[in-house]
């Protein structure tokens, strides 16, 4: 009987662990990704100096886009195609020079070819690559992609022109590319906490605002032009103070300020008079504002308003906290968030009227920080689960279904995961150390990236790229 | 019968009996000479009137009483003098004048007057009166402590369980001693007002413990109120866990953490 039993609980944990990995799967298709080959591009002259970078920024974008699975290079043929003319057709079952079922066939077996060659023209870094599906029978039905691609005669330009190649090649399987895409964070590496931005690989990390208190909770708009957070004013008591240490700066309650992200500048946002009010996410128009707020009286709850803090709308009415209000970016008809409304912080869902509430956590340990995915279908959030109060891992979740899978384990305290446009990528931010810092990761968990060093770096939300 | 009658009456009588002794010595030739008149009387004198007795008016002294190191003024008025003097080093004088004096003790002035007509004299006192002393020198005073300083030295911290906003009993307690104490600062300055923090542990997210912890302000807050303190002195903030007052990772640390703590307002 025991024995029975034994082997029926390993079998349900073995299904439950299958069917928790469907999720992930589902969300980066990992057993369907495309092979692609992706042989080292040869330079002519100057460009040779710099082949080198662009070869290693072009496997690395692609091998972390999660889109592809790059065949790997051991298994390539010695004759490599620098351009389509290459392509000589076999005669008599010799070769005659490259030809698609090199690479089609075994031991390569890819289903895509990005090939090409760089050379130095007119002072510029110039990049011929194309894509070709080497299933097909010939060269001119193969194609897929052909372009030339520019940069500077430097490893930048280099940098760059295999990013615009990369991207292209990745816009040919999912149609979203992260070059160009921005990081909005909260750094207190200058001494305060305030908002930064960064490119999505880290790089050109640039401060955003200085009000030199506390400002936290980015929310950036759909359409990529607004930025919301929350601020605690400094007061004026203690501007003419700076020789107090910031433990006692006077500061004013935290109010909900929104700035553009095209002009750098605050706009007016009239916040409700009461003791708290924060940003939470901007509704899929780019004009309306999800908060929370205590303006109904006593406890935090959730309210909409416009672009400028008009029109307040309740949503919810309980008697307990509700926080973290996030709307379904593709229907717009529906909130995740988070309420202590069954005693301990849930993650909840909602219609936008309010109406239907019900819990997705199972009430164990602590839960927040959800995050729609662009697909409408999942969220991520974090979970104490399994762990200690205060040891948030990563989690992801079928909303319709309720089925959740864990990415993080332990690793550290990591909370605020942010979906790239992708769907396929996340951002997070992660105490593996003395201080935290921001990661980015495959949404199965693998391929994490540190981005950031300095201070202490948090609360990462990922945007489009720039208008 | 009025005089000037009665003098005429007189003269009348005179002059009739003038007239009857001519008749009478001219009717009588032969007769024995008549007996000389009698001398007329003699005519009234007229003697100067005897001189007029000096006289003192008034001789005043104002105020009557003064204090050491003040002055009084002498007043007099004098008729029918030829020497008026007064003692006490003022000497001579006119019939009326006023004089300021500075006795340093109660002095008596004795006003003199002399005249054909007599001499008088009239005293006035000045009463001189010493001040009281001064009261000793205050001892030096404690500065008086400030209501910031009063409240950072005395209030007390009202502490939480996690996740909760439930006020405690040990919490209830300290609630009370701060109602007692706010009360007597409000009443001694009417221009102070207070925060009333709420903070957490750092161990929940940021997003919930900003709304925890104005939820535990609030409740401190709520509770002051219903002890009696005025409300429009109070206002409320959450931290969250934006500002620990220590980051140890222990139950102690976590603990000190949750709380309510009330800070002097701006």
């Amino acid at each position: 009987m025991k024995r029975i039993l034994l082997f029926s609980s390993l079998a349900l944990t073995a299904a439950v662990f299958v069917w928790a990995q469907q999720i992930s799967k589902e969300i980066t298709k990992t057993g369907e990704k495309p092979v692609i080959a992706v042989p080292d591009f040869r330079g002519s002259g100057d460009a040779q100096n710099i082949i080198g970078v662009f070869n290693d920024t072009l496997y690395r974008e692609l091998d972390t886009s999660g889109q592809v699975r790059i065949a790997p290079r051991t298994s390539y043929p010695l004759q490599v195609p620098q351009q389509p003319s290459d392509f000589r057709p076999p005669l008599n079952g010799q070769s005659q020079g490259p030809w698609l079922s090199d690479w089609s066939g075994p031991p390569v077996n890819a289903n895509y070819l990005a090939f090409g060659y760089a050379a130095a023209q007119n002072g510029q870094f110039v990049v011929l690559g194309w894509l070709d599906d080497v299933r097909q029978a010939n060269p001119s039905s193969a194609q897929l992609l052909g372009k030339t691609y520019l940069g500077t005669l430097d490893e930048a330009g280099a940098r760059k022109a295999a990013e615009d190649y990369a991207c292209d090649i990745v816009k040919q399987f999912n149609g979203t590319c992260l070059v160009g895409t921005k990081i909005y964070f909260v750094s207190d590496r200058t001494g305060h906490k305030e908002i930064w931005s960064m490119n999505y690989d880290g790089s050109e990390q640039k401060q955003f605002t200085h009000y030199g208190s506390i400002t936290t909770f980015p929310t950036v708009s759909p359409d990529g032009t607004k930025i919301a957070f929350t601020t605690y004013p400094l007061l004026a008591s203690s501007r003419a103070l700076p020789q107090f240490g910031k433990q006692t700066e006077n500061l004013g309650q935290p109010q909900i300020y929104v700035h553009s992200l095209e002009t750098g500048r605050k706009l007016v946002y009239y916040n409700q008079h009461a003791s708290m009010n924060a940003a939470s996410d901007f509704m899929p128009d780019s004009r309306h504002l999800l908060i929370y707020s205590t303006a109904g009286g006593g406890y935090s709850q959730i309210y909409e308003t416009d672009l400028d803090g008009g029109d307040l709308k309740r949503i919810t009415h309980s008697g307990a906290l509700d926080v973290e209000p996030k709307v379904n970016p593709k229907t717009g008809r529906e909130i995740v968030f988070v309420s202590g409304r069954g005693g301990t912080p849930q993650i909840y869902r909602m219609n936008i009227d309010g109406t239907d509430v019900a819990r997705l956590t199972d009430g164990e340990g602590d839960a927040g920080n959800p995050a729609w995915n662009p697909d409408g279908q999942h969220i991520a959030f974090v979970w104490t689960r399994g762990f200690e109060p205060g040891n948030y891992n990563i989690f992801i979740m079928d909303v319709a279904s309720r089925n959740y899978e864990q990415l993080t384990h332990g690793a550290g305290r990591n909370e605020n995961p942010s979906w790239a446009p992708d769907g396929v990528h996340l951002v997070f931010a992660s105490k593996r150390g003395r201080t935290t810092q921001i990661y980015t990761m495959l949404a199965d968990g693998t391929h994490v990236q540190q981005l950031t060093t300095q201070g202490n770096n948090e609360k990462p939300v990922w945007s489009k790229a720039a208008q | 019968m009025s005089e000037s009658s009665n003098l005429h009456a007189t003269r009348g009588s005179a002059l009739a009996l003038t007239l009857m002794l001519v008749v009478f010595a001219v009717g009588c030739h032969k007769k024995a000479p008549a007996p000389p008149p009698p001398p007329p009387p003699p005519p009234p004198t007229t003697t100067a009137p005897p001189a007029a007795a000096p006289v003192i008016n008034s001789f005043t002294a104002e105020p009557a009483t003064i204090e050491r190191g003040q002055s009084a003024t002498l007043r007099w008025s004098i008729s029918n003098a030829t020497d008026m003097s007064i003692d006490q080093g003022i000497g001579a004088v006119q019939s009326q004048g006023e004089r300021q004096v500075f006795p340093n003790a109660s002095s008596t002035y004795t006003l003199s007057v002399r005249g054909p007509g007599g001499m008088d004299s009239r005293s006035v006192t000045v009463s001189v009166t010493t001040p009281p002393p001064p009261p000793p020198a205050a001892p030096p005073s404690t500065p008086k402590l400030s209501s910031t300083d009063l409240l950072n030295q005395q209030a007390q911290d009202a502490y939480f369980d996690f996740d909760k906003s439930d006020i405690r009993a040990d919490a209830n307690e300290a609630l009370m001693k701060d109602a007692t104490l706010l009360k007597q600062i409000f009443a001694q300055d009417p221009s102070f007002s207070v925060v009333v923090e709420g903070h957490c542990d750092e161990r929940g997210s940021a997003e919930y413990n900003l709304a925890l912890g104005d939820r535990r302000a609030t409740a401190a807050r709520d509770l002051l109120v219903q002890l009696g303190v005025p409300a429009d002195r109070l206002k409320t903030i959450s931290y969250g866990k934006e500002r620990p007052q220590c980051t140890e990772a222990t139950e102690e640390c976590w603990q000190k953490n949750r709380r309510a703590h009330l800070s002097p307002g701006q």
